[in-house]
């Protein structure tokens, strides 16, 4: 006989300011299934949970039902709670009394009559829940890591370095990311590669991870411990186990007509070519499109000038199966387009650059060998005009959200243009300045202060082209409350952090959610930022939303430590909310296995007949097998037929 | 004059878009009518029509059922197998003369905590002009 412990949490004010808390249980206390009941301030806390084991201990109940948040929240406090008494985690449920009660209903009576409501259909539910045990299930100890950005490498070195295997799978054909194409880094102005190059070097040459370059994940089947990863290959043209790298070919490469993306193109390279010169691996690829030999069947040139043998044109896409037991997604981000921005001149203007054309253009390995100098005319710009927030925090053209690293990059960038045109004049144009890192304001102050950079407050309105060749830039300077312009040789827009262009294909792969614009969610804003929808799949770096490098490596380094917590143990603990078939009622039509996603349902023999029967291991729980069970011969544990019809008809 | 109770809906959400689109509603402090009884499955593919018809045997005036969006279940297909079921349940609801638009599907996902409010606001809204327009059959008379 079920004997239920009703636990009602006030959660400071939170519920108790529109749920009469007092009332709840004093109408609660006195249902026939109801062994013990109270109210407390606080019952994820310490002393809270005391009452529910002091319960189990001394009033004998042999059920809980606890009032408070949402179960994704602290139902698995609760859990462990049951479990340190002896009684099983499973016969433990949440009335969701705050954000399914108190926090959206504004009438008090009514927020009150409805937990009541809420909370006696979870006694009626729990009283029907029947103990589970955990299922073991063995695991593969290696780790894919999506993404080999400076995210995806500090996350695969510090595996690793935990001795576990890591397949790192990059989709370009070089790790490095976005940080291989920085100039220098705010705060401190280190040289970018110089701290970059040696972790790219270090994780090519770690004896624990493999890199697949130009290599995208197309299918995850299985689950945490045991997934089964489809990798796709592209055809690149050039045998990375023969070739030497030593770049003859994209020398004589006749065809010089691709736009050069690791410089932001602002240049044109060879169609066959290694993508920047501390590529790793140092290893050429031939861009189809381009290339005389595989378009026309002409040329060959790369073919017969290379000395190791390495081109081969009729190279093909290859696929892959990997098996891994946890995933690092760390797929980063990229720059918006500007073309929406028309009044800036939507990227036609060739003086108008972005933030991550202008850091190519001072880049010593960049287009100009790190001369600062106009694109349309090669001159040294004397006047530059800096405008923050072009498609961030404009919710009417492109990005409600703050970018978050344009106003420390766009200081940084001032800097870099005041040491290359030391007699040059910067201008920022800005809406505000958000500077909340370590170090961060000290180096924005340095730019104004030092370096003499002028900050204009205000949204740049409209850019034009002068008859001069020079750009007229109309603001306005909001803290005198007066319309400015600025004629100016060149214009930097700090374009908007976005997602990748297929994150949200890759989200569908993986099973995980993604925001409304299209970042990545982690599993609690704050207390799961790591972890994922999915278990054994966790974020790292700027898919999950934008983040400056130094946020990135602490996140890559986070969701190391989760992976190697997870292969700590031996086995796995399989959640025991699965599907079972009753063999007698089943008459095995096994229109079960055709729902199922998992292929977890298989044919067998009972006695002289063929019935269906779920492989444990497989199952994920979805329940589709028992919604299309004309028998009713399949059950899910957890969410059984009794349990959750108990939910509805117990609706006052 | 008589006021006219709130109608009484059942909403039977998936738990990992629908349900976190709830509790989204309920962190982002969106108000919605106290009307509303949430069920927590874990796929909209586990919704069995049946489940539909006792809830409006049991007296709820709505039934609302809400899955992640086409392509983003967190089971691959769970949601495209609830839509199916629950196109053909509408056609059955007609016929047993409870109005089909009593029956909700959507979709929810984790980010849309707005789209919930919204969307339980205008399904209670739809439900109290439908009251009165239809046949609806007593419960004795069911269960006999």
């Amino acid at each position: 006989m079920a004997k239920v412990g009703v636990f009602v949490c006030h959660c400071g004010v939170n519920i108790a300011a529109k749920v009469d808390v007092k009332k709840v249980v004093d109408t609660l206390k006195d249902l026939p299934e109801v062994g013990f009941a109270r109210e407390y301030k606080f019952m994820c806390s310490s002393p809270g949970q005391e009452l529910i084991r002091k319960a189990i201990k001394e009033d004998n109940i042999n059920r809980v039902v606890v009032a408070a948040c949402s179960p994704r929240m602290h139902l698995p406090t609760f859990q462990k709670s049951l479990a340190s008494e002896g009684l099983n985690p499973y016969l433990v449920t949440m009335a969701n009394i705050r954000e399914q009660c108190s926090w959206v209903t504004d009438d008090p009576d009514e927020a009150t009559r409805k937990a009541i409501d809420l909370i006696a259909r979870q006694i009626k539910r729990v009283a029907h829940q029947d103990p589970l045990e955990d299922i073991d299930v063995p695991m593969t100890k290696t780790a894919l890591v999506i993404g080999g950005g400076i995210a995806g490498i500090q996350a695969a070195l510090d595996i690793a370095d935990g001795n576990r295997k890591v397949i790192l799978v990059e989709k370009s054909p070089s790790i490095g990311g976005r940080m291989a194409q920085l100039d220098e880094t705010f705060p401190t102005l280190d040289c970018s590669q110089c701290i970059l190059t040696p972790k790219m070097v270090e994780a090519a040459q770690h004896p624990n991870i493999e890199i697949r370059v130009n290599s995208e994940v197309e299918k995850v089947d299985g689950y945490v411990g045991n997934f089964e990863v489809t990798v796709g290959k592209k055809a690149t043209y050039v045998d990375a186990v023969k070739c030497i790298g030593c770049g003859i070919c994209q020398d004589k490469c006749p065809v010089k007509t691709v736009p050069d993306e690791f410089n932001a193109g602002l240049t044109i390279q060879a169609a066959i070519a290694i993508p920047f010169p501390q590529a790793v691996p140092a290893i050429p690829v031939i861009n189809p499109d381009y290339c005389r030999k595989i378009k026309e069947n002409k040329c060959g040139v790369c073919a017969k000038i290379c000395p190791a043998d390495a081109v081969i044109f009729d190279d093909e896409k290859k696929e892959e199966i990997l098996k891994v037991g946890a995933i690092v997604v760390a797929t980063g981000y990229k720059e918006m387009d500007p073309a929406i921005y028309t009044e800036y001149g939507g990227g036609k203007y060739p003086d108008v650059i972005t933030g991550m054309q202008f850091e190519r253009l001072v880049s010593s390995t960049g287009p100009t060998g790190g001369k600062l100098m106009r694109p349309s005319d090669g001159q040294e710009p004397k006047t530059v005009v800096f405008v923050q927030c072009v498609g961030s925090r404009d919710e009417s053209k492109a990005h409600a959200y703050c970018s978050g690293i344009c106003c420390m990059y766009t200081a940084k960038h001032t800097m870099l243009y005041k040491h290359h045109v030391p007699d040059g004049q910067a201008y920022v144009s800005y809406i505000d300045v958000r500077a909340p890192g370590k170090t961060y304001e000290e180096f924005v102050r340095r730019a104004i202060e030092e370096e003499g950079v002028r900050y204009i407050r205000g949204r740049v309105a409209k850019i034009r082209r002068l008859q001069n060749g020079q750009y007229r830039i109309y603001t306005e300077d909001t803290l005198v409350g007066r319309a400015v312009h600025i004629d100016a040789d060149m214009v930097v827009m700090a374009s908007a952090v976005e997602p990748q262009s297929d994150a949200k294909r890759l989200a569908r792969i993986l099973g995980i959610a993604y925001d409304a614009d299209g970042f990545y969610t982690e599993a609690h804003p704050k207390l799961k930022p790591i972890e994922t929808a999915s278990a054994g799949v966790f974020l790292a770096g700027a898919c999950q939303g934008p983040k400056d490098i130094p946020t990135s490596v602490q996140q890559g380094s986070a969701a190391g430590a989760k992976v190697l917590a997870l292969f700590a143990k031996d086995t796995l603990v399989k959640s025991p909310q699965i599907a079972s078939v009753d063999p007698t009622a089943c008459t095995g039509c096994l229109t079960c296995a055709y729902v199922c996603h998992y292929s977890a349902i298989e044919e067998k023999e009972f006695g002289r007949r063929k019935v269906a029967e779920v492989i444990s291991g497989k199952c994920q729980g979805c329940g589709a097998c028992v919604a299309t069970c004309k028998g009713k011969a399949i059950s899910l544990a957890g969410f059984s037929d009794d349990e959750i019809y108990e939910e509805i008809v117990s609706c006052k | 004059m008589q006021i006219e109770k709130d109608p009484k809906i059942l909403a039977i959400l998936c738990k990992w878009c629908s349900y976190a689109g709830a509790d989204l509603a309920g962190t982002s402090r969106f108000k919605y009518p106290a009307n509303i009884r949430i069920v927590q499955v874990p796929c909209s593919g586990r919704v069995d029509p049946v489940m539909v018809f006792r809830a409006f045997v049991e007296g709820y005036d709505g039934v609302m059922v809400s899955g992640c969006h086409p392509g983003d279940c967190h089971y691959g297909t769970g949601n495209y197998h609830a839509r199916r079921r629950l196109a053909v349940a509408r056609r059955l609801l007609e016929f047993t003369g409870v109005h089909p638009d009593r029956m909700h599907f959507t979709w929810i996902s984790a980010a849309e905590g707005k789209k919930f409010a919204e969307e339980c606001a205008e399904f209670t809204e739809k439900l109290r002009n439908l009251s009165g327009t239809e046949k609806t059959l007593a419960r004795e008379e069911i269960a006999t």
